[in-house]
């Protein structure tokens, strides 16, 4: 078996809001990252794939095809928008980094051909990263 | 749906590395120039993961307040700009960058409740790194 992990970039904004909490309750669960007009990050995507290699090509995944989807999956659907209103899993779910590692998780998984998805990980800042392996509990 | 999250720290510390147990050459045999006796310092990399299922009403694997809170009152106002060897912990054993990781892992998991804990790594600097799991690894 053989993992290999690809990175992009991508940039937006969000915030923390559940609308069953008080607005106390929001503050004081969310702080600063409750400010309904939002603010932004510059996120670093990780994907890694595993898989045998293919014998005459040498690959684990044609790297195209995983640039692709990550590009028609994530970013073009993520990258410069507001996601809590433009990114349609975020309208019901809070988009912090855990949510976020797990949207991408979803909307990879069964796009991914031969290889299979390993893990995501979601870079917030260089200093908070979450990793996602499709584990259900 | 059971997340992983990873959060960076940094603390500076001094320490030399000595063993009481060594005569004089094998210290400085085994540790170098990290057995010079006026000690020599590092800016520490800290970086704590811990694990659990996502709460939805947060959307959180547990509050970033908590674990900052306790790490940076517990780890990193324990370490920063202290020399280790004159530590509690580091009194009788020799803090190498191991055995200082293991000592933080041991922190977390007397005191953090919050989430559980998956791995401490530390860095020691930017080519050396250590890390410790215990024994209860939950990862795929």
């Amino acid at each position: 078996m053989v993992y290999l992990t690809r990175k992009a970039e991508f940039s937006a904004s969000h915030y923390y809001h559940n609308p069953d909490f008080t607005p106390e309750e929001n503050l004081r669960t969310f702080g600063k990252c409750n400010n309904p007009h939002g603010h932004g990050h510059n996120y670093t995507l990780e994907v890694t794939v595993k898989g045998e290699v293919d014998p005459r090509s040498g690959f684990v995944v044609d790297l195209k095809q995983l640039k692709e989807v990550m590009h028609r999956e994530v970013l073009d659907a993520m990258d410069h928008r507001f996601l809590n209103k433009e990114v349609p899993e975020f309208f019901t779910r809070i988009p912090t980094t855990e949510n976020l590692a797990i949207a991408i998780w979803q909307r990879l998984e069964t796009k991914l051909e031969k290889a299979k998805l390993h893990r995501v990980r979601v870079y917030e800042t260089p200093d908070l990263f979450v990793d996602f392996y499709g584990e259900v509990s | 749906m059971k997340a992983y999250l990873t959060r960076r720290y940094r603390f500076s510390a001094s320490h030399r590395l000595h063993c009481e147990e060594m005569s004089a050459e094998e210290n400085r045999a085994t540790y170098g120039k990290c057995n010079n006796p006026y000690g020599h310092g590092h800016n520490y990399t800290l970086e704590v993961t811990v694990s659990g299922a996502v709460d939805q009403s947060t959307g959180m694997v547990c509050n970033l307040l908590d674990l900052d809170g306790f790490v940076g009152r517990e780890v990193v106002s324990r370490y920063d700009l202290e020399n280790l060897n004159t530590v509690q912990e580091f009194a009788q054993i020799v803090p190498t960058t191991e055995n200082l990781c293991i000592e933080i892992f041991e922190i977390m998991q007397r005191g953090f409740a919050h989430a559980h804990l998956e791995t401490v790594r530390l860095e020691e600097t930017l080519m050396n790194s250590f890390e410790y799991s215990g024994n209860n690894p939950t990862r795929p």
